[in-house]
């Protein structure tokens, strides 16, 4: 068959929007998604996209995930190409999870804890049964939850302070002077502080993240992690204006923060201790949390020796975990690459020639 | 939710990024023409295009481009690819520019994978979209490494790889991102352009700024810089040459685009930089196939 | 990072600067892109704002366009406390630094008095960029001995007069190539016009 060459890009483009705004549509006989309806029943979703896009804006994150049809690495990377045009009016103070108002909160170290193990909205237990009732049109009847007799602890003791009298745990090794990198303004740069690692993890994709996780539980650079506690809720964020000089509530957001440890079995300047591996996410992302605190901890191990496992290598870790810049640059390859196949053709040609022409001296040797 | 207008042009800054943005990446800038070939770390920020789709050289145009400019974008050499068209529409929306598909006219010409054949001039400014700035990441994936060699000049590493190279296949078997030393002190990455096209990055006219956003990195060769591919005296560089000509202009001297006509073997050859050749033909050039209907697309008023 | 003084500053004696900073300062921009990129080559910002005293026209249009919160800037003892320090600090944001090594920028306005060249950060070895550009005001980019340039952005040579540097300036620019990639970028000023002279520029002393 014959072929006809493709040109005219403009009109394509055009076209193609047209076509991607109706399959986003979708069957117009149901009706329109709305954005609250995004926000306040693919929670979980929006939880994701404000993580990993780094942008705390419960809102902006539905109309992504509207926007993109659901694809969420794609909804970050709209989330991100928006934030990255908002100007800054400074930092906030660090936030307190210490004073977070606690809404689930479970440690796998202790039977029970001082605030007590509280289980909250949890997927955990439940049967993967698939529910034909959400199915049915309209609202499903809700049970509301039975409220507690007694409100939970304010503020909930965390984990750290439940070892602080034995001196088994780590301190925390956080310097608060020192003004935190910034990977939105600065490039990566090795050998990469904890601040740095922290925030890549942060941004880092979830399943990427998962991965290297469960591959350090099989034994790829094991840390024998243990999740000491995991908290969900909500702290305030507040923020020193110059004008005033002194700390003003801004708002608040909802975290989720997992502690892992594992045991570091110490050496000769050094007692036996647990160590530390931490996990930070926006809105309710478990396993996130959960695999961000180890491989946390796992990098730290990279760093202190040599790295033996993917999960420790902070460089490959690093390089590789942020789901925008690795979606673009696998999907660049749809991009047009005539000129460097042409190069790539005529050099094969050439050498298959040269490589005929060999083995045809070579049997001509021969007879 | 608040309504939130959905207007570039007025909800975004002048060039999209903001202005702290383009102050940080124009002190990169600088700093990459005063020390030729060394890869500037940058902020790089996300793009409203994907990371791998040119984010470094919008990101370089946006931090340069002015009203006054004429803004040229290609890539494989040609003004009508869909890549090119979209950051061409991208920049003739949020920086008010005029947009050109002629070479000598434009201010800045951002480009994917090609330079040009029209001489450049002085005035001019070629941004190039890098993808891997790192020449030798081929050889080492570590930038810790890497760093370090470039620091301390050692490239032994590289000149192992062409060696091997020629005793494996006769000749130094690199065809695009062929390695380049500038200035005789840094070894720099062409970016995927054809090794055709490396002859053209030395001693040129306009400045070259290359722009890799992903890997967050930004180099420059200023005019009239020695840029030399590397070889051996016994194989000397040598670029790519076509026993065809174009089948649409017959130009001899031009990077040729295969065009595959049929699935019976059948192929014409067509100048890559689209510009060049339509140029050509209104001169009054001729190729042997002249009249093919690739001939008509490409003159076709966008 | 440094922060800036507490010094308070009285608004009413900041003087305006750019009218429309995107424009104003992407065409100052260019003019010092097209100075880097070929040395020798004199620049003209007659369009740009006044300066405040103490400040030449071009050296307050580089302020403006280069400086922020993230550049360290190493202020001439001549400008500190004055209405130029006052008028940078609003409108760049940038912070001041009496270390010339932690210095992004110095704005030297007194040549004479100036820190020698290898003062200034001279950059790393793996990160060269982080060295210290500076931004030298003269009483005029002509009429001073005459020095030959070569190298990167030069077609076969370039030369220059510049007035007003202390004895000994050009051996310290030529010490200063030599440790190549190591170094300080210059970027010179005089009334409107600008020149610039990157660590690449191998310089020739006229006479020797």
């Amino acid at each position: 068959m014959a072929y006809v060459a493709v040109k005219g890009g403009e009109k394509a483009i055009t076209n193609a929007h047209r076509w991607l705004a109706e399959d986003r549509r979708g069957d117009t006989a149901a009706p329109e998604i709305e954005v609250a309806q995004l926000r306040e029943q693919l929670s979980l979703a929006v939880d994701r996209v404000m993580s990993e896009g780094s942008c705390y804006d419960r809102d902006l994150a539905a109309l992504a995930i509207k926007q993109s049809r659901g694809d969420l690495p794609e909804a970050i990377f709209l989330t991100r190409a928006y934030r990255t045009t908002l100007p800054r009016f400074g930092a906030s103070l660090p936030v307190e999870t210490a004073q977070m108002a606690v809404r689930r909160r479970v440690s796998a170290a202790f039977k029970d804890i001082p605030g007590g193990q509280v289980l909250g909205p949890t997927f955990d237990y439940t049967h993967r049964l698939l529910d034909f009732t959400l199915a049915a049109d309209g609202e499903t009847p809700i049970d509301g939850a039975t409220q507690a007799d007694e409100a939970l602890a304010y503020p909930m003791p965390t984990i750290a302070s439940v070892f602080a009298h034995e001196d088994l745990l780590e301190a925390d090794a956080r310097t608060a002077e020192a003004e935190p990198f910034d990977l939105t303004r600065e490039p990566m740069a090795f050998p990469a502080g904890r601040d740095q690692r922290l925030q890549a993890l942060a941004r880092g994709d979830e399943g990427f993240l998962l991965s290297l996780a469960y591959s350090s539980q099989r034994g790829w650079g094991s840390t024998h992690p243990l999740c000491a506690e995991i908290r969900l809720g909500e702290v305030a964020v507040e923020f020193v204006p110059d004008e005033l000089g002194f700390a003003i509530e801004i708002g608040e957001v909802t975290l989720t923060e997992c502690q892992m440890i594992s045991t570091d079995a110490g050496g000769v300047d050094k007692a036996p201790q647990f160590t530390r591996g931490y996990g930070l996410t926006f809105g309710h992302c478990e396993r996130k949390a959960m695999s961000m605190a180890i491989v946390d901890r796992a990098l730290r191990d990279g760093a202190a020796n040599e790295a033996s496992a993917p999960v420790q290598d902070e460089e490959f870790v690093l390089y590789h975990s942020d789901n925008v810049e690795a979606s673009g640059f696998v999907q660049h390859l749809k991009l047009p690459h005539y000129v460097d196949f042409q190069a790539d053709l005529q050099l094969i040609r050439r050498l298959r020639r040269e490589h005929a022409a060999r083995e045809a001296a070579m049997k001509e040797a021969a007879e | 939710m608040n309504a939130r207008p959905n207007e570039p042009e007025r909800y975004y800054n002048y060039a999209y990024l903001d202005e702290q943005t383009k102050r940080m990446i124009r002190r990169s800038i600088l700093k990459a023409l005063a020390i030729p070939g060394y890869q500037v770390p940058f902020g790089s920020r996300e793009m409203p295009v994907p990371y791998g789709w040119g984010t470094g050289g919008i990101q370089l145009t946006a931090a340069i481009i002015g009203p006054d400019d004429v803004y040229k974008c290609i890539d494989q050499g040609a003004d009508d690819t869909t890549n090119a068209v979209s950051i061409r529409r991208f920049f003739a929306q949020v920086a008010d520019v005029a947009v050109t598909e002629d070479t000598g006219e434009a201010t800045i010409i951002q480009t994917r994978h090609r330079i040009p054949e029209q001489p450049l001039k002085a005035g001019q400014v070629l941004v190039f979209q890098v993808p891997q700035p790192e020449p030798l990441r081929g050889l080492e994936a570590r930038e810790t490494e890497t760093r370090a060699m470039h620091a301390y000049e050692e490239y032994g590493l590289q000149y192992v790889s062409l060696y091997e190279s020629v005793a494996t296949y006769g000749r130094i078997a690199s065809t695009v991102g062929y390695p380049t030393m500038v200035d005789e002190r840094y070894l720099m990455s062409p970016s995927p352009i054809p090794k055709f096209d490396n002859p053209k990055m030395g001693d040129n006219e306009a400045i070259l700024l290359f722009g890799a956003g992903r890997e967050k990195r930004i180099y420059a060769v200023p005019p009239h810089t020695t840029v030399r591919s590397l070889d051996f005296e016994d194989y000397p560089f040598e670029t790519q040459t076509w026993d065809e000509n174009c089948a649409l202009c017959g130009a001899q001297d031009s990077y040729l685009d295969e065009v595959v006509l049929d699935d019976t073997g059948a192929r014409m050859f067509v100048c890559s930089d689209s510009h060049f050749c339509a140029d050509r033909r209104a001169a009054g050039h001729v190729g042997p196939m002249a009249d093919h209907q690739l001939a008509a697309l490409e003159t076709e008023p966008t | 990072m440094p922060a800036c003084p507490p010094a308070i500053l009285n608004l009413a004696d900041v003087a305006a600067a750019f009218i429309d900073p995107t424009r104003e300062s992407q065409a100052v921009f260019r003019k010092v892109m097209d100075a880097v990129a070929r040395p020798g080559t004199i620049q003209d910002l007659a369009f740009a704002p006044d300066a405040p005293q103490g400040l030449d026209r071009a050296a307050g249009a580089v302020a403006l366009t280069l400086f922020d919160f993230e550049t360290p800037v190493w202020l001439d003892p001549a400008l500190r406390g004055g209405t130029a320090e006052g008028w940078m600090r609003f409108h760049c944001g940038c912070p001041l630094t009496d270390d010339p090594v932690k210095a992004a920028f110095a704005l030297i306005t007194d040549a004479l008095a100036a820190p020698e060249l290898a003062a200034f950060n001279q950059g790393d070895a793996k990160y060269p960029d982080r060295s210290t550009t500076l931004v030298v005001q003269l009483p005029a980019l002509d009429g001073g001995p005459r020095v030959t340039l070569t190298g990167p952005g030069i077609r076969s040579e370039a030369s220059l007069a510049l007035a007003g540097l202390p004895n000994g300036f050009w051996e310290q620019a030529q010490a200063n190539q030599a440790k190549f990639q190591f170094g300080v970028d210059l970027i010179f000023v005089a009334a409107d016009r600008l020149t610039a002279l990157p660590r690449s520029t191998r310089v020739t002393i006229q006479g020797n």
